[in-house]
């Protein structure tokens, strides 16, 4: 974006020429408003590793017997810290599953 | 060739066809993903999130009158992929279909690549109009007659049918992707094509399933420092040696096969410098770059990112040569469309035969087509509402702020649902297809 500066010296409109200059900032400042914990670095890992795991849930048959079993000490031995795969607290059922299949259904652009 | 230059200010659209349903209660598996014209135009492929292709075929026109334009019609429809599941890594694999391309003809079918997010197909599209009848051991219904009531000898004989079309796949392309394929690009070669995830290309021979080349690898080591992905890949369309990838930071590279077998390292990148103080939390994310297309002349090519469209220049790494504002009012709304997510929206771009304009979609089932060679834009509506035929297109306009003017839309009142992602130009006519949620429009040049 190419813009010129002010050259007015009251401060006021000066902080509004500036507002008006990079709209992305006042945008930045509001989000940040609302998530005071937001990351600087948007672009970084974690967005992108998230984006690389799109959508689909685990279901890990081990944890869904432990937490069916309701053990509340979980002593597993853990073989290795994923930290990249980010993993929720939830531990999907056979029910949260959507069904998986395929269209029968003719698409309705055909029709 | 009719109407292959300009497009833009001087060429007045009007609707030509709808498809689609017309209730507003969209099944997810209707929500179109891909279109693509093949190298003639004549035929138009759909892919939607439901696994389906649904194919087109224009008409052949009544010459004794022009003035009624071919319409495209129904010619094939099969279900390219399915949803699957990957039981050692636990996750689903979704049957949307991210990209189609047709193969150039070579003979009576037609070949495509249809992709989702981890197979790649070769689907054969053949015609059948003649069907061998006077079988001596079968009925006509495939019944076996019973031998001893065989008395005489005959010679089967083809007669003519109704035209039937088939669709059968011809190769299975699997298992080559640990990400998800984003794009596919078949070669000049009409031997080979790319397929690209968000972390690797890899090559592929048409004629072989079992074995691909992988020619780029961004991954890191650890991937705690993986800053960028992949996000479209094409080859040139004459050079068969070259290709580009996009990333997520907005940088395109330009890779020669004939430099080394893997091309990590690229040969040009291009990249606009960024103004540091205008740097803010969205620059990253809005500088993603979710399509790139070169022109049809070979000499340049596009790229789209969340607010603007750039044509680059094959010889010029360090700027664009031109730069087209899609939807600048959406600038002050980044806030919003972070929280909605509408700031991951990954809009394609398309040139018209001549490479003279460019067309694009934004929200509200708004579209623009931007002429270069006149320097004039417009926006146009892709609306239930223009749907008399023929009826002319009218430009529409966005009131960023202040005094809203009659005709105009104020930027709160767009409806970001509805998104047109997804747009064709005809290789030769000025005839656009443009894809809203679940249908499918097709726009024609206004014949007087």
């Amino acid at each position: 974006m190419e813009d010129t500066k002010p050259e007015e010296t009251n401060v006021e409109e000066q902080k509004d020429e500036e507002n008006k200059v990079c709209p992305e900032k006042l945008e930045e400042a509001k989000l940040k408003a609302k998530y005071p914990h937001l990351g600087n670095k948007p672009g970084g890992s974690d967005l992108l590793r998230k984006r690389l795991q799109k959508g689909p849930k685990y279901f890990d048959s081990g944890d869904y017997n432990m937490a069916k079993a309701k053990i509340k000490n979980k002593q597993l031995p853990a073989a290795q810290t994923e930290k990249t795969e980010i993993t929720g607290d939830h531990i999907p059922t056979p029910q949260d599953l959507p069904q998986r299949k395929p269209s029968l259904v003719a698409s309705k652009l055909a029709g | 060739m009719a109407g292959a230059g300009g497009g833009g200010n001087d060429v007045q659209w009007c609707f030509s066809q709808v498809k689609g349903a017309i209730d507003d209660d969209v099944a997810e598996a209707d929500i179109i993903s891909t279109v693509e014209f093949n190298h003639s135009g004549e035929l138009l492929a759909t892919g939607d999130k439901g696994g389906r292709v649904v194919i087109f075929q224009q008409e052949t026109e009544n010459k004794s009158q022009p003035q009624c334009r071919s319409e495209y019609n129904v010619y094939s429809t099969f279900q390219s992929h399915e949803p699957e599941f990957d039981y050692l890594k636990s996750l689903e694999i979704e049957e949307k279909i991210n990209k189609i391309r047709w193969l150039p003809q070579k003979n009576a079918a037609q070949f495509l690549l249809s992709t989702n997010d981890k197979t790649i197909k070769l689907w054969k599209i053949s015609e059948r109009d003649k069907r061998p009848e006077g079988y001596n051991l079968k009925e006509e219904d495939g019944r076996y007659r019973d031998a001893a009531t065989i008395t005489t000898l005959r010679v089967p004989v083809f007669r003519p049918m109704d035209l039937m079309v088939e669709a059968s796949p011809r190769r299975v392309f699997a298992n080559a992707h640990t990400y998800h394929i984003n794009s596919i690009s078949v070669n000049s070669d009409n031997e080979t094509y790319l397929s690209a995830d968000d972390l690797r290309v890899n090559l592929w021979h048409l004629e072989i399933t079992d074995r691909s080349f992988n020619i780029v690898d961004i991954k890191p080591a650890n991937m705690e420092e993986l800053t960028e992905v992949i996000t479209a890949a094409e080859f040139h369309p004459h050079q068969c040696n070259t290709f580009v990838y996009s990333s997520s930071k907005g940088t395109i590279r330009l890779c020669d096969m004939r430099a080394s077998a893997l091309c990590d390292k690229h040969s040009k990148l291009f990249e606009e410098p960024e103004d540091p103080s205008n740097r803010s939390f969205f620059s990253e994310i809005i500088s993603s770059i979710s399509d790139v297309k070169f022109s049809h002349n070979g000499r340049y090519m596009m790229t789209r990112d969340y607010l603007s469209v750039k044509i680059w220049d094959l010889n010029m790494e360090n700027r664009p040569v031109e730069t087209y504002q899609v939807h600048e009012y959406l600038r002050s709304k980044l806030c919003s469309l972070y929280e909605n997510d509408c700031i991951f929206d990954k809009f394609e771009c398309c040139w018209n035969g001549n490479d003279s304009v460019v067309m694009t979609g934004s929200y509200n089932n708004f579209f623009r087509m931007l002429d270069r060679s006149q320097r004039r834009d417009v926006t146009l509506e892709a609306s239930r509402e223009s749907c008399k035929p023929r009826q002319v297109l009218k430009p529409r306009r966005v009131c960023a702020g202040g005094k809203r003017k009659k005709d105009e839309i104020s930027v709160d009142s767009l409806d970001f649902n509805k998104k047109i992602l997804h747009t064709a130009w005809h290789p030769q006519e000025n005839i656009i297809a443009v894809a809203t949620t679940n249908n499918l429009y097709i726009f024609q040049e206004k014949v007087n």
